[in-house]
């Protein structure tokens, strides 16, 4: 049964199974250090359709099919589906998913969807309403730019501080009974405002709230970052990272001998044009592949996994409004 | 103040973001613009002195090199080169009449997909929208002053 711990988290004493862990990804992500890691590699970021956005809807799809066939399921056993994406009305999901006839919830955490999926599915499951459930996230560099920015064909400059949106969608299938590895507990996020308006700087955005969830993690369970192998962040990229180590540090607290991101793992960033890392919901959903291998292979014992999200409506932010920060963190450990 | 683990204020906060984000590199980003829109009114001024071997006088001449330009970027756009010029240059592919060509193009490529009507007829200007209309504000403002001081 699960045990609320403190002021925002929530410990599972018996875990939930990650059965499955799937992704999918495009062509930059391919070439990227963790191309090896991902299921299903697309060179052609338009997926053989006609646009982006229903290039990303096929990317979702096509990782939930993965993720339920790694599971040795059908989708008969699927309880509910969780996903999210950055399009409007969370397009990419709905028009993915809807051929499979699954229960539906739709999430939007800006990038940190897939910690969210994972933590709502982990309440699912652990609630009894459901023995397995499929989380999923999504997102498209050219449908973001699209949407948030500039036409993708517009010749200008992208800042030192942005970041490149992930191309593709990673997809995990939780289940009920205490397999390893399983999540073992979860911090839910705040919101966290800081007066960031720069819309090319979203690693600014969402450092204080990665910093928030994470002392407020160590204050609910009692831990410290050496009770863990890893801490990683959703797409903080570099200049959020260093603002985290910054925040984190001003309370006492170090993490960067854990610490990575999973914006400057997925791409080469001395190699690959891509400033201060990934970002996108696919960016930690897809980097997620490569830490279930590593936790599977006994790399890794016990980890935190923060998906980090920028609350940008672009209405919002023209309007004068500041760009706030959520992040959802996910406990997992690998148990013998 | 919210009841969050980061005390902070906002103006702290700022502080710390100007510290860690680094600039962009100014000086070398103006001497690319300088070279690269340097070429582009080279360019301009090579079709000037064709045409006017071809007998076009001023007016005609810079017209149709106003268009030709136009044209190039338009092309350039479509084929996906000029976003990759762009990177390089920076003001240098801006500034000139080849930018706002480019301006122009791209939401046109982008949003045709949402069809001729709603998609790249209402969004075609997105982004040279407030040129177009600050610039015939301005210049009729000018006219107004011009016409009373001249």
């Amino acid at each position: 049964m699960a045990l609320k711990v403190g002021l925002t988290s929530v410990k599972f004493e018996k875990g939930i199974s990650i059965k499955s862990v799937s992704s999918a990804a495009g062509t930059m992500e391919g070439e990227g250090p963790l191309g090896g890691y991902i299921d299903i590699l697309v060179n052609d970021n338009l997926y053989g359709k006609k646009t982006w956005e229903k290039a990303e809807a096929e990317f979702v799809k096509k990782a939930v099919e993965t993720a339920v066939g790694k599971a040795c399921l059908g989708f008969g056993d699927i309880d509910y589906i969780l996903a999210g994406d950055l399009q409007n009305q969370s397009a990419a999901s709905c028009y993915g998913i809807k051929d499979f006839g699954l229960p539906f919830f739709g999430l939007y955490g800006a990038c940190s969807t897939f910690g969210e999926g994972l933590a709502l599915g982990s309440i699912l499951i652990d609630s009894g309403c459901g023995k397995n459930v499929v989380c999923e996230a999504s997102s498209h560099f050219s449908a973001a730019e699209k949407q948030f920015r500039f036409p993708n064909e517009l010749g200008n400059q992208r800042p030192r501080t942005s970041t490149w949106t992930v191309t593709g969608a990673g997809a995990a299938v939780l289940s009920e009974g205490g397999d390893t590895p399983c999540i073992t507990g979860i911090t839910t996020g705040r919101i966290v405002d800081l007066g960031i308006t720069d819309a090319n700087n979203m690693g600014a955005a969402m450092a204080p709230a990665a910093a928030d969830v994470i002392l407020s993690h160590f204050k609910d369970f009692g831990t410290d970052a050496n009770s863990y192998d890893r801490i990683f962040t959703g797409d903080l990229g570099s200049v959020g990272s260093g603002l985290l180590t910054e925040l984190l540090s001003e309370k006492g607290c170090d993490i960067t001998r854990q610490h990575r991101d999973c914006g400057m793992l997925i791409y080469d960033t001395e190699k690959q044009d891509v400033h201060a890392g990934g970002s996108g919901c696919a960016c930690s959903a897809v980097t997620f592949s490569m830490i279930y291998k590593k936790l599977l292979k006994g790399e890794y014992n016990k980890i935190l996994f923060i998906p980090t999200g920028a609350l940008m409506n672009p209405t919002s932010v023209a309007q004068g409004e500041n760009i706030m920060g959520i992040c959802h963190l996910i406990m997992i450990e690998r148990r013998s | 103040m919210a009841k969050t683990e980061i005390k902070k204020t906002d103006s702290e906060y700022d502080k710390l973001v100007k510290q860690a984000s680094p600039d962009s590199p100014i000086i070398k980003n103006c001497i690319k613009a300088f070279i690269s829109g340097g070429i582009i009114c080279c360019i301009g001024q090579f079709l000037i002195n064709i045409l006017a071997a071809y007998g076009l006088v001023t007016e005609e001449r810079n017209m149709a090199v106003s268009v030709i330009l136009i044209g190039i970027a338009s092309l350039l756009t479509g084929l996906g080169w000029y976003s990759k010029i762009g990177k390089f240059a920076g003001a240098g592919s801006v500034v000139p009449i080849t930018g706002f060509s480019n301006s122009v193009t791209a939401p046109a490529v982008e949003f045709k997909k949402e069809g001729f009507v709603l998609g790249l007829g209402a969004k075609i200007f997105t982004v040279a929208g407030p040129v177009i209309l600050y610039g015939t504000l301005a210049s009729i403002f000018v006219g107004i002053i011009y016409y009373f001081v001249r």
